[in-house]
């Protein structure tokens, strides 16, 4: 990419200097200073209507709209003046004059942009006298409902729809005071994408219908993690309360989703809320699974293990650590893994480049790949007689007991028990992804850190240290402490990994260094000297 | 007194003295008046030379802003290797403005003219005329020019034999008064809605389908043909007051007058005698009280100021007002300005695209407060609410809508204070008042 000249300019007294192209707005960002708007944002096209963010530039009559105004060389700009604040103060309060300030019961209260920079800018009463416009609710199909009194008609929601997901739904409809967003005749926001409008969203106008009367904003624990559905590994936040998941959210991430998630990503987390877990690790003692000491579990599971060819049907949803724990179980024994992927279609977000929700609907396709698992539709095809199974929280839905039963005995490492392992000699039980804390390869090669965002069901304990004492059982290896070490360990002796840390990953990842992934992928182009130098 | 009246013999026909003849409608007819040759003259000299003489004669924009024709035109680069396009805005839609209606209905090939000149000297091959949806009889006559000049060889591939392509498209709109506004109107003639975009870009640099792009009103375009003929410094001369300001203008004169009609002035005419004189002044028993020169977004004037106005673009503004559209609306004292300007904002109100939040909530706001004054519901904390909401809606939007929108409410309070503050009294000094509200 050719050098971009840089433009000096002082802002709110501070100097800055951002490439020549930006805005105003992002110029003051990258300085600290967030200019109040509505109706910009980073991942659509400008519009420049909402005409909150005005502000003061040296020199010129009018005041300038930051999002839609280019920085200029030696520009002086003022954005706390008392000219500017009487204008924002102004367009907040025509804002709020048709608001029906019903913030008690609504889902975005707290949250709220509308709300915030009232507090922060705006007036204290209102100078309305007349009466309100009104509107009534609308479905907009998917999992979209339209609240029109609460609407602000940023646009943001139509440029969504028209220039990121190329599926023209949304409009602005009537003139005016009267105008509202409307629903263009026939169409629903079914777009696998289309979700993200309500996120979008800075007032309560759209809001999820999953999510309706679930929670207030302030009641809700957020943590950063990576989205488990596909391999496409969208950064995302896990919100919480009480230690239940109610809601994902995109988490910006310029390298890998900008700041979107697809709906099927969305809305699939019930699952980690499951109650019928595998709480208590299990071992088979006079023909029943009963309940016993962790220390005891591990090593009857070690004992299984030993001396014989160990055969694993891991899940892709497994984290990078415990792929490669998994592995160093195999490691030796000249047994082997597997792993199956839900698939289904591939669902492309048109506006951005290289974002969809992918065939594969787990996360961690690659790593498992990266660490020598198999691919495979009949998992059990190449198991052995006289071989131990390891089941890694594989559901094994589909698998008879049968073929199952041709193992000498199987262990489940899993979240829960599967039918078909019912006859399983040991349970281990382990935390799902949203109860601990990993990393997952993306189809890119990208290395991507989740965190816990809530509490383990009973006594179940993180896969990787699970796995890191069955193979301090077997001599393999010293206990770990910290799922961090285990990645340490990875990027020590796995080359792809190498120079890759906790600490250098931070909560936005890096790609792999693997020959394959630079090559094979198309992010590979970026991964050049530029991507080494950032690391 | 103007058309549809006889001329005034203090009038200065020049676009208006076709007015009323049938024949002038027609091509055959066009040409016996001596059309088309300014198109054969210009053909023949180069797109400079053209862009030169426009300069040169002083005209400017006859739409209400008042920029310079010929500095616009040279805006346009020749040579960049991009297509050019001319729109003609014939989407009149000011209130109380109807002079390009005229010009339409009786010279449209006037127009069909002047277009294919500025077309050629700004480079463009094709050329918009954006016409108002409501102006069902002009489209008409616009169409028939446009035909009658494809049939005769004057516009298509080969206009008027010299090689040169000039194509002529006539786009309805559909009834917004936004869609006047030149950004918008690209918008509307892409497709899209009528929105007004963000400048910059300025049409010059991305227009009509991201192309250069300038937009002229109708009578500047149709006075060019005559400038072309008679040279720039013939044009230049018609100025009785400020040499900045050239030719003559077309006024469209409505409301409480006793001839209304479009008329044509030079430059410079005192604002004061067109009115008494031209125009026949108030109606029997009746005297003015106001006058809002140039269509209904610019100031309303005392009739003081009115008649020490001399009209042109630097008299208007010297006495508190704007040329703006020439769409002169008259206000004598049976009316309440109250209503009058009540109106005014509804108008406003009504036909705000809602993109800008000061434009979408303040035109509304406003006409709320003043329909409440005009009932006799107001306060006098109303009249400053309004005063505060005109300055946040003034020049805070990305077109002027809104900015217009305020004009009349801060001109109105400003030199009509006592009507408001009689009607919040309770004080009922009009007879023709909330009866028909």
């Amino acid at each position: 990419m050719a050098e971009r000249k840089m433009v000096n300019l002082t802002i709110e007294g501070r100097p800055v200097s951002v490439p020549e192209g930006t805005s105003i707005l992002e110029a003051a960002k990258a300085v600290g200073i967030l200019i109040p708007h509505y109706c910009y944002h980073p991942g659509l096209p400008i519009a420049g209507v909402c005409r909150m963010c005005l502000v003061e530039v040296e020199k010129a009559p009018k005041l300038a709209p930051s999002c839609a105004t280019l920085v200029a060389e030696g520009q002086v700009v003022s954005v706390h003046t008392e000219r500017a604040l009487e204008a924002r103060k102004g367009v907040l309060e025509f804002l709020l004059i048709n608001h029906p300030l019903d913030c008690p019961i609504c889902d975005q209260s707290g949250e709220c942009e509308l709300q915030d920079y009232t507090y922060q800018e705006g007036r204290a009463d209102s100078r309305y006298r007349d009466p309100k416009r009104f509107n009534p609710v609308e479905d907009f199909g998917g999992d979209v409902l339209y609240v029109p009194n609460r609407c602000i008609l940023c646009t943001r929601c139509v440029r969504f729809m028209d220039d990121v997901a190329h599926d023209t739904v949304l409009n602005v409809s009537e003139r005016g005071d009267r105008a509202l967003i409307g629903k263009f005749e026939g169409k629903d926001l079914t777009h696998p994408w289309a979700g993200n409008v309500v996120d979008l969203c800075p007032v309560g106008a759209l809001l999820s219908k999953d999510f309706l009367n679930k929670a207030r904003a302030w009641e809700l624990d957020r943590v950063a993690s990576v989205c488990p559905s596909c391999t496409q590994g969208c950064n995302i936040t896990i919100e919480t309360r009480d230690s239940a998941v109610v809601r994902l959210k995109p988490r910006p991430n310029e390298d890998v989703n900008k700041f979107f998630m697809c709906d099927y990503g969305r809305l699939n987390y019930r699952w980690m809320n499951r109650t019928d877990r595998a709480e208590s690790p299990l071992v088979r003692t006079e023909g029943a699974l009963r309940g016993i000491d962790w220390d005891v579990a591990v090593h009857a599971a070690a004992s299984l293990i030993r001396e014989r060819r160990v055969f694993v049907v891991a899940s892709p949803k497994l984290s990078n650590e415990t792929l490669y724990l998994l592995s160093r179980l195999i490691e030796g024994s000249g047994g082997a893994g597997v792993f199956r992927v839900l698939t289904g279609d591939e669902a492309p977000l048109p506006g951005v480049e290289d974002l969809a929700l992918r065939r594969d609907r787990a996360a961690n396709v690659k790593g498992a790949e990266l660490f020598g698992f198999e691919r495979s539709d009949r998992p059990l095809a190449k198991l052995g007689d006289g071989d131990v199974l390891v089941i890694a929280d594989d559901d094994l839905d589909g698998i008879a007991v049968e073929d199952v039963a041709r193992a000498a005995q199987v262990i489940v490492i899993g979240t829960t028990l599967p039918e078909a392992a019912k006859d399983a000699a040991v349970l281990l039980p382990i935390t799902n992804v949203a109860e601990e804390e990993g990393t997952f390869t993306n189809l890119r090669g990208r290395v991507q850190r989740f965190m816990q965002a809530k509490p383990a069901p009973g006594l179940a304990r993180p896969s990787w240290l699970v796995l890191g004492d069955l193979l301090g059982a077997l001599g393999k290896q010293d206990g770990f402490y910290l799922p961090s070490d285990v990645f340490t360990r990875i990027a020590e002796t796995h080359p792809a990994f190498s120079g890759l840390s906790y600490d250098t990953l931070g909560m936005r990842g890096l790609p792999v260094l693997d020959s394959d992934a630079r090559t094979t992928t198309r992010m590979g182009e970026g991964l050049g000297m530029g991507q080494e130098a950032t690391r | 007194m103007g058309f549809p009246h006889k001329s005034h013999p203090r009038e200065t026909p020049l676009l208006t003295r076709h007015f009323g003849e049938e024949e002038a409608r027609t091509l055959d007819g066009w040409k016996k008046r001596g059309g088309y040759q300014a198109l054969e003259k210009a053909l023949a000299m180069t797109p400079a030379e053209i862009v030169d003489i426009v300069k040169e004669s002083g005209l400017r924009g006859r739409g209400g802003a008042g920029f310079p024709t010929g500095m616009k035109w040279s805006f346009m680069k020749p040579g960049d290797g991009k297509p050019h396009y001319l729109c003609c805005n014939a989407d009149e839609s000011e209130p109380g403005t109807f002079k390009d209606r005229e010009v339409m209905r009786w010279t449209p090939h006037a127009l069909v003219e002047g277009c294919a000149i500025g077309a050629y000297a700004i480079g463009a091959e094709t050329t918009y005329i954006y016409i108002r949806g409501e102006f069902t009889e002009p489209l008409i006559w616009m169409d028939r020019a446009i035909r009658e000049a494809y049939d005769a060889g004057i516009l298509g591939a080969n206009s008027m034999g010299t090689g040169k392509r000039i194509d002529m498209y006539v786009h309805k709109g559909a009834g917004a008064y936004i869609c006047g506004e030149e950004t918008a109107l690209m918008n509307s003639l892409e497709g899209q809605r009528g929105n007004p975009r963000i400048k910059p870009p300025f049409p010059a640099v991305s227009g009509v389908f991201g192309q250069p792009t300038t937009i002229n009103n109708v009578e500047t375009l149709a006075a060019v043909p005559e400038i072309i003929m008679k040279g720039a410094a013939w044009y230049k001369g018609m100025s009785l007051s400020n040499p900045k300001s050239t030719g003559t203008k077309l006024y469209s004169v409505c409301g409480n007058i006793r001839y209304p009609g479009t008329y044509e002035v030079e430059m410079g005419f005192p604002f004061g005698e067109f009115l008494h004189e031209l125009c026949g002044g108030a109606p029997d028993g009746r005297k003015l009280k106001a006058v809002i020169p140039g269509g209904a977004s610019v100031p309303i004037q005392t009739m003081a100021e009115a008649d020490a106005t001399l009209m042109d673009y630097e008299g208007f503004v010297a006495q508190g007002s704007m040329l703006g559209s020439g769409g002169v609306i008259v206000i004598d004292d049976k009316q309440s300005m109250v209503r009058v300007i009540a109106r005014l904002a509804r108008f406003f109100a009504h036909e705000s695209c809602a993109q800008c939040t000061q434009c979408r909530e303040g035109t509304a706001w406003t006409t709320k407060i003043l329909e409440r004054i005009r009932d006799g519901q107001g306060t006098m904390e109303d009249l400053d609410t309004l005063l505060d909401l005109a300055d946040l809606m003034t020049g805070t939007t990305i077109c002027v809508l809104s900015d217009s929108c305020a004009v009349p409410v801060v001109s109105g309070i400003k030199k009509f204070r006592p009507e408001f503050e009689a009607l919040i009294h309770g004080k009922r000094v009009h007879s023709v008042l909330s009866a028909v509200a």
